[in-house]
């Protein structure tokens, strides 16, 4: 059922008029984050749901709508305007055996409570030798919306992936959306669920396993979107949609694009990337937030890593080790394999600007991720993207 | 005039009534759309969102504090001399096991201090001066009430059980360590004793508390949290959340300020302008009260009224413990460069809430010289051989570098790790020889 779908054309991010498969349904991310939501907080009443404006205003995103009439006001908690606040009280109720599920209107407020979702919940279960696991979700809008200005644009991947304890996922399409999201409430540790605000009126086929309440998706697996044999383009969220579309306008030059939706930010599937790499032997990677530091830096550096697997290989314990890579996905080597530079694509190094035309030009487009390929292609494109 | 004033009338009341309106779920409460009243009258009063309130044709402020600071509860006298016979009467058995904790909490503190000046443990923070505080807040509560502290409060674990061997092997970060030799020292954590683990990070524990009351009421348990703190923590903004907070939600916690004068280096004075922390309960809709934190059986009384009201009436109590910080911050202070020793030592000898509490209860018959001195022969032979022990055993594992980081171990932590072992047994003479896999 699922292959069926991954290999129809997948459908472009904004395209209001969607091909309908004869046996799938089709739903919103909006729709699926919801339903997520309920059937969780149907299946245990540990989990609860707090935030700004969750219950009575019905969500800022509409997401948790209907949920506070269906569940009380003991389970659908409006919060007082402090994400300090709120969130350590979350990791509070978490410490004790709840399983809250927190809302940050966007991740650009996170950094307010950034110490507790640190500080208190990631690092909680190695401080306290196991004693205090901290099984709390936190998810909200991340990234780049439509003219929100630079206080509300910031995408936290890479901020939050570069954090030993948490687990950060961003989904694409409505499977992605619910799969991950029960998986992450279902998961006894802490983890960051980075939803995309242009993404909530987005439609996308769901099949009838996507729909039953026990679905759920595993987290550290990313998902090959579109097969292909001459580069690969890794991208989450938002990009996903992008880099689909730019697959499209390269398949008619023939360049056949690998696209690989990325699902969890940590852990990284890096045996899916490195994998699909020593296929195609290109590799672009795409994100929305800043270069510098950003989830394209660490793949690229994933691509090179030389783990100790490549030394053991050359020590007596071999066998130990044929034993380690039969049971385990091993980081390998891919460097050897590249036969281009890796090309990064990231949203432009400055604050994002308001106006729409710099707005534009400050976040990839999908000009910019056909012309990344095209040059890991050694296809003539000059290296400045914009003019 | 009069049109004008009719036109604005109107549109008042159309806006009136749209704000007032909005559906309400049940459980919350209900604001009733009130008649507007268009005559200007000396009595009128109006509900704005929030209910209603009086008129006054007075601009009158608030002043920033009242004419008399708080008034602050005590029990006992400097000399040990109860002031009042309403009190909540504590049985030999319960004042006998406080004193000795109180004891224990202070020997402790002082050998380990002087341990971590020989170098053999890296840090150190004493308690001294709030002895009462630890020991008696944690005896007037029940094994069901959840601890979030600070790092000062040390005394609650040893109240509910926690040896002077598992101080010692957390001091010392050995295998034995429940901590797993994760932490600093004096970063304590016990489920078993429901304790939560010390954490550095001043005032996060202080919403952690509110939460844990809110799961607690959810579970419709007869129990609370109680939650330390200094009084350099209330100037954090988790402090103001958590109160705001622990009111709206209604949740059963208690709020216990060690007010002990200093911020590290930092007086109270610097610290805030308002009449210490006692009066900032009322601002968030929290009742509170102001105790003398170097009476034990003052601070028994209040933390059990306090526990009663949280559970009974859910809702959150503020405690502030006036009190002095005897010792330095920590061992990395020396307080002697901010404070006069005369003071300090007027604190230590004069108002020590240890002394002030024997002299009560040997007035009672329940204890005497001689038990003091077994007791405390005792306790320095015990703590003395728990340091020997500790200090010898061997330190954790290599696998608890890569243990806990999540639920279960992910296979590139698991590969980090056997990569560590092997470069260990590969190069022995590059390691130091109690390193154990």
């Amino acid at each position: 059922m699922l292959r069926a779908i991954r290999n129809k054309s997948i459908l472009p991010a904004f395209s209001a008029v969607r091909a309908f498969s004869s046996s799938a349904k089709e739903m919103t991310i909006r729709e699926a984050l919801n339903t997520a939501l309920d059937e969780e907080m149907s299946a245990d009443p540990k989990v609860f749901l707090m935030g700004e404006e969750v219950g009575e205003y019905q969500g800022a995103y509409k997401i948790t709508k209907g949920l506070l009439d269906k569940y009380g006001p003991e389970r659908v908690l409006d919060t007082p305007i402090t994400e300090a606040g709120f969130t350590g009280i979350g990791v509070g109720a978490a410490y004790y055996g709840l399983k809250p599920v927190v809302e940050f209107m966007t991740f650009n407020f996170s950094m307010q409570a950034i110490d507790h979702i640190i500080n208190s919940a990631a690092k909680s279960n190695y401080m306290s030798a196991g004693q205090i696991s901290v099984p709390i979700v936190f998810r909200g809008p991340n990234g780049a919306a439509a003219g929100v200005g630079a206080q509300h644009s910031q995408c936290y991947a890479a901020w939050y992936a570069a954090c030993p304890g948490l687990k950060v996922l961003s989904p694409y399409s409505s499977e992605d959306a619910r799969g991950l999201l029960k998986a992450a409430i279902r998961d006894p540790d802490p983890v960051v669920f980075l939803e995309n605000e242009l993404l909530y009126g987005e439609s996308f086929p769901v099949s009838a396993e996507v729909l039953d309440s026990s679905f759920c998706l595993p987290i550290g697996k990313a998902k090959i979107e579109r097969e292909g044999k001459d580069v690969t383009i890794t991208a989450f969220s938002k990009m996903v949609g992008y880099a689909l579309k730019a697959a499209e306008i390269l398949a008619k030059e023939g360049i056949s694009a690998e696209i690989i939706n990325l699902r969890s930010i940590r852990p990284l599937d890096r045996a899916t990337i490195n994998a699909s790499v020593r296929k195609t032997n290109r590799l672009v990677t795409v994100e929305e937030g800043f270069p510098q530091h950003g989830v394209g830096a660490e793949i690229w550096f994933s691509s090179l890593h030389c783990l100790f697997s490549v030394q053991l290989v050359n020590s007596w314990k071999y066998t130990n080790l044929l034993h380690l890579l039969n049971s385990t996905s091993v980081i390998e080597e891919s460097f050897g394999y590249l036969d281009a530079p890796v090309e990064r694509i990231a949203g432009a190094d400055v604050p994002m600007p308001y106006a729409a035309n710099l707005e534009r030009m400050a976040v990839p487009q999908v000009e910019d991720i056909v012309r990344a390929a095209k040059r890991a292609c050694y296809r003539s494109v000059p290296m400045a993207a914009t003019a | 005039m009069w049109k004008s004033n009719t036109i604005f009338n109107h549109f008042k009341s159309t806006l009136n009534f749209s704000l007032l309106s909005s559906r309400r779920f049940a459980s919350t409460i209900a604001q009733n759309p009130s008649t507007f009243n268009s005559i200007p009258h000396a009595n009128q009063v109006i509900d704005f969102p929030g209910g209603t309130v009086k008129f006054i044709p007075e601009m009158r402020f608030i002043s920033e504090s009242s004419q008399e600071r708080i008034p602050c509860y005590r029990v006992l006298d400097d000399d040990g001399q109860p002031l009042a016979n309403n009190f909540v009467q504590v049985s030999e058995d319960v004042a006998v096991r406080m004193y000795n904790n109180m004891v224990t909490l202070q020997i402790m503190d002082t050998i380990f201090y002087e341990v971590q000046r020989q170098g053999r443990i890296s840090f150190y923070a004493t308690t001294i001066g709030e002895e009462a505080i630890n020991i008696a807040s944690a005896a007037a509560l029940t094994m069901d009430d959840v601890i979030f502290p600070q790092y000062r409060e040390p005394g609650p674990l040893l109240w509910r059980g926690f040896t002077l061997q598992e101080i010692a092997n957390q001091c010392f970060s050995n295998k034995y360590d429940n901590g797993k030799g994760r932490q600093m020292p004096i970063h304590y954590g016990s489920n078993k004793h429901n304790y939560f683990t010390v954490a550095s990070t001043v005032a996060t524990q202080i919403p952690h508390a509110v939460g844990a009351a809110y799961s607690i009421k959810m579970d419709k348990k007869d129990a609370c949290s109680i939650t330390y703190f200094g009084d350099g923590g209330s100037s954090e903004g988790d402090f103001h959340a958590a109160l705001n907070f622990a009111a709206v939600m209604e949740a059963p916690v208690i709020f216990l300020c060690r007010n002990n004068g200093w911020a590290i280096s930092t007086p109270t004075s610097d610290q805030f302008r308002s009449d210490g922390v006692v009066v900032k309960g009322q601002a968030y809709g929290v009742c509170s009260i102001r105790v003398d934190g170097n009476d034990a059986l003052a601070i028994y009384s209040a933390v059990q009224a306090a526990r009663e009201m949280a559970i009974n009436e859910e809702r959150p109590v503020l405690i502030e413990a006036l009190t002095y910080r005897v010792g330095h911050h920590s061992t990395s202070d020396d307080s002697t460069k901010y404070r006069p020793t005369n003071e300090i030592e007027w604190w230590r000898l004069a108002r020590d809430p240890v002394a002030r509490f024997r002299k009560w209860i040997e007035r009672n018959g329940w204890w005497n010289d001689m038990a003091e001195s077994e007791l405390r022969n005792s306790l320095r032979q015990e703590l003395l051989h728990s340091i020997q022990v500790a200090e010898n055993l061997e330190k954790p594992p290599i696998a608890d570098i890569f243990n806990d980081v999540y639920d279960v171990p992910p296979s590139s932590l698991r590969e980090q790790e056997q990569w560590v072992k092997d470069t260990v047994k590969n190069h022995p003479l590059d390691y130091p020889e109690n390193i154990s896999a």
